[in-house]
């Protein structure tokens, strides 16, 4: 049977190497990336209840402290920022365990490594939805504990500034970790282990932050220089995400 | 005589301490079928995933139109399309939005093709049900609906007819050879008969290490 | 021809047998140099006008300190190297760091309380260097648990050698963060391992300390690599006539 020429074929442009908007061509990166977002949003909204459970687990966190130390705000408020952030620090962790987890066992993770498309750039998106689902919903928590803890309700925009600027760049690092333990079972405290002391920097200046902001302090400095951690997680955590996960498909 | 398909030469692989490819080296030029057979262990899913680059063999080549695929593995992967053993599908999604979200990371898609595929491969009625209702047949069937989709030369198929009836294995030929006569190639590893005509199909035997 | 020279550097029967010839020629001296350095640090040099015969842990504590963030940089480099280029010998050399470095990491942690005990009165201080060096600490703890939580040798390697470059990269700021926050909260004593300012004779002791930790290190090294290798290897032919059975 004599070989077809088939012009579909030969001429299916590869992926990215093409600006028409006609279906059966080739998927830009962007595209990609923004499909990868969206599935994600999705999957997370058909399962609501799983959403709620950082945010519980942050409230529930920032409630054993008043009862460990003393209910005097007064004495509260020395350590608000502390503790605020040392509770959004381990909800945060928490979720990260199933950033990766349901689409390695899956097989999709696979496709996104076979896609054509850069990893990095998926990964990207993994982590944006990842932090659109835990991170800010927290960076809006946050006021709450601030203020159960006795912070004064000025301190509110300095706070939400730096949680929501800090959990961006706690999202990117975890990604890291969460990439690094694929196929580990139990990997929980193992993620933590990895992923607590790359996470300091960012605890550092966050807290810093928002210990300024309780006491009506300038925060710009502690905030800029968050700013500058999450700038450099974004430049450098999907790529190290995206070399973690083609090893772990070896 | 052209380099065009895909070339393996003297490949070694180990999986921890087994030597699962022991020099593999397969030519598949365009329009042919490759049929990766042996039992159960011989290494038929590590040759498919290390022809995809997914394993980096020891030693040994891989050559895509002549060229080594690691010169270029982002393109390399843009022109193939791979299925393993279970079809890569979210429980909660449809059967529709699976096969948007997964075609859709290579190839743009409008609703009226992904329906069409869908048509094609007999899951029109159940194609809205979340995919944790569907039977293995039926996600196997939507991993073919992503195939005539993905409009790539390169096929790499793992256990095609899994689970699959007898009208859902003749499909399977049919898309292959169809995808044959495209000018594409297909590598298929199974331990049954693929369903397609004899003429068009060479054989690798893998044997147990 | 340099490029053979990289290849047989790659090549484990070849680097197990350098391993063994260039292992005294590291151990001997780093012993001597070490026994010289620990007299003159403890006998030769006079004590501190400020802190009497105490700042004498100095020759300890420095030099360990010292290496274990140069054992974690060679460790990341080795991870690195054998990431990129895939050379399983660079693993092993990773894998064989990683252990020394921790030891060198607790040292430095243990003999920077004990310094801390008779001049300040307590055995914990958060001083910036201090503070580092328990979080290098913790890095060195994820690694080993990395690789040890991973059954299969390449995935392990190839894992924690991005956990390693990670980590390096860190490093620096990790540091930079946490002397910034040292230097937020000034206690109005400053309770800080300052070194002493250092005369020739108590300088000398402490440079060949340092030297002598290094060739003590890289003795180590070539010993555990060469268990790892064995280990790793164990089922390769040339392995029955290196151990002469």
């Amino acid at each position: 049977m004599p070989e077809l020429p088939n012009p579909e074929l030969a001429a299916a442009p590869t992926a990215g190497m093409n600006g028409a908007r006609a279906a059966g061509e080739g998927a830009t990166v962007l595209e990609a990336a923004r499909l990868v977002l969206q599935r994600d949003l999705t999957l997370a909204f058909r399962r609501r209840g799983q959403l709620v459970q950082p945010l519980a687990f942050f409230a529930i966190v920032t409630t054993l402290f008043p009862l460990a130390i003393s209910p005097e705000l007064a004495r509260l408020r020395e350590v608000a920022a502390g503790v605020l952030w040392v509770a959004a620090l381990l909800a945060s962790l928490l979720a990260l365990e199933f950033l990766f987890r349901d689409d390695a066992h899956d097989g999709t993770l696979e496709q996104y490594a076979l896609s054509g498309q850069p990893l990095t750039g998926l990964m990207f998106a993994k982590t944006a939805a990842h932090w659109l689902l835990t991170g800010l919903p927290l960076a809006l928590m946050a006021p709450l504990a601030a203020l159960s803890l006795g912070a004064p309700s000025a301190s509110i925009p300095g706070i939400v500034a730096s949680v929501a600027i800090g959990t961006i760049a706690l999202s990117l690092i975890g990604s890291i970790g969460a990439a690094l333990t694929l196929g580990i079972r139990r990997s929980g405290v193992l993620l933590a282990l990895l992923t607590l002391p790359l996470s300091l920097p960012v605890l550092i200046f966050g807290a810093r932050a928002s210990e300024l902001a309780i006491h009506g302090a300038p925060y710009v400095a502690p905030l800029e220089l968050l700013a500058a951690l999450a700038v450099l997680g974004v430049t450098l955590a999907p790529l190290a995400a995206a070399a973690a996960v083609r090893v772990s498909l070896e | 005589m052209s380099h065009e398909g895909l070339e393996a030469e003297n490949l070694q692989l180990w999986r921890g301490e087994r030597h699962v490819l022991r020099g593999v080296g397969f030519a598949v030029p365009r329009g042919a079928c490759l049929h990766v057979a042996g039992a159960n262990g011989s290494g038929k899913t590590s040759l498919l995933r290390t022809a995809c680059g997914l394993l980096y063999p020891e030693s040994g080549r891989l050559l895509w139109n002549g060229r080594d695929v690691r010169e270029d593995l982002p393109a390399f992967h843009a022109s193939l399309i791979y299925i393993g053993h279970e079809p890569p599908l979210k429980a909660d999604l449809s059967a529709l939005e699976n096969l948007r979200y997964w075609v859709g990371m290579r190839r743009r898609t409008d609703r009226a093709a992904l329906e069409s595929a869908l048509q094609r491969v007999g899951a029109a009625a159940w194609r809205e049900r979340p995919a944790r209702t569907l039977s293995a047949g039926q996600k196997r069937r939507v991993a073919l609906a992503a195939l005539s989709l993905a409009l790539v030369p390169l096929w790499l198929l793992d256990e095609p007819t899994t689970n699959l009836d007898g009208e859902g294995q003749r499909l399977v030929g049919t898309l292959i050879e169809e995808q044959l006569a495209r000018g594409g190639l297909v590598l298929a590893a199974t331990h049954h008969e693929l369903p397609v005509a004899a003429g068009r199909v060479r054989r690798l035997e893998l044997q147990l290490a | 021809m340099s490029w053979t020279w990289f290849h047989r550097l790659g090549s484990p029967p070849y680097i197990y047998r350098l391993a063994q010839r260039l292992t005294p020629w590291f151990a001997w001296p780093a012993g001597a140099l070490i026994i010289a350095a620990l007299y003159g640090g403890l006998v030769l040099a006079p004590p501190d006008y400020l802190q009497g015969d105490g700042f004498r842990i100095i020759y300890m504590h420095a030099p360990s300190a010292w290496m274990s963030l140069m054992v974690y940089t060679t460790m990341a480099v080795a991870a690195a190297v054998g990431l990129i280029w895939r050379i399983k010998v660079a693993h092993a050399v990773a894998a064989s760091c990683a252990p020394v470095g921790a030891s060198f990491t607790l040292a430095a942690l243990v003999t920077g309380s004990l310094w801390g005990e008779p001049m300040w009165g307590t055995w914990w201080e958060w001083d910036p260097r201090l503070t580092s060096e328990l979080i290098l600490f913790f890095l060195y703890l994820g690694y080993m648990g990395l690789r040890g939580a991973i059954e299969d040798t390449q995935r392990a390697d190839r894992t924690s050698a991005v956990l390693a470059v990670v980590g390096v990269v860190n490093v620096p700021i990790i540091h930079y963060s946490v002397s910034w926050w040292n230097s937020l909260h000034q206690a109005p004593s400053v309770m800080r391992l300052g070194k002493p300012a250092l005369s020739t004779t108590m300088l000398a002791p402490l440079l060949m300390m340092l030297l002598g930790f290094t060739l003590f290190f890289v003795a180590v090294l070539l010993v555990r690599l060469r268990g790892e290798i064995l280990n790793r290897e164990r089922s390769a032919s040339w392995i029955r006539e290196a151990l002469g059975t």
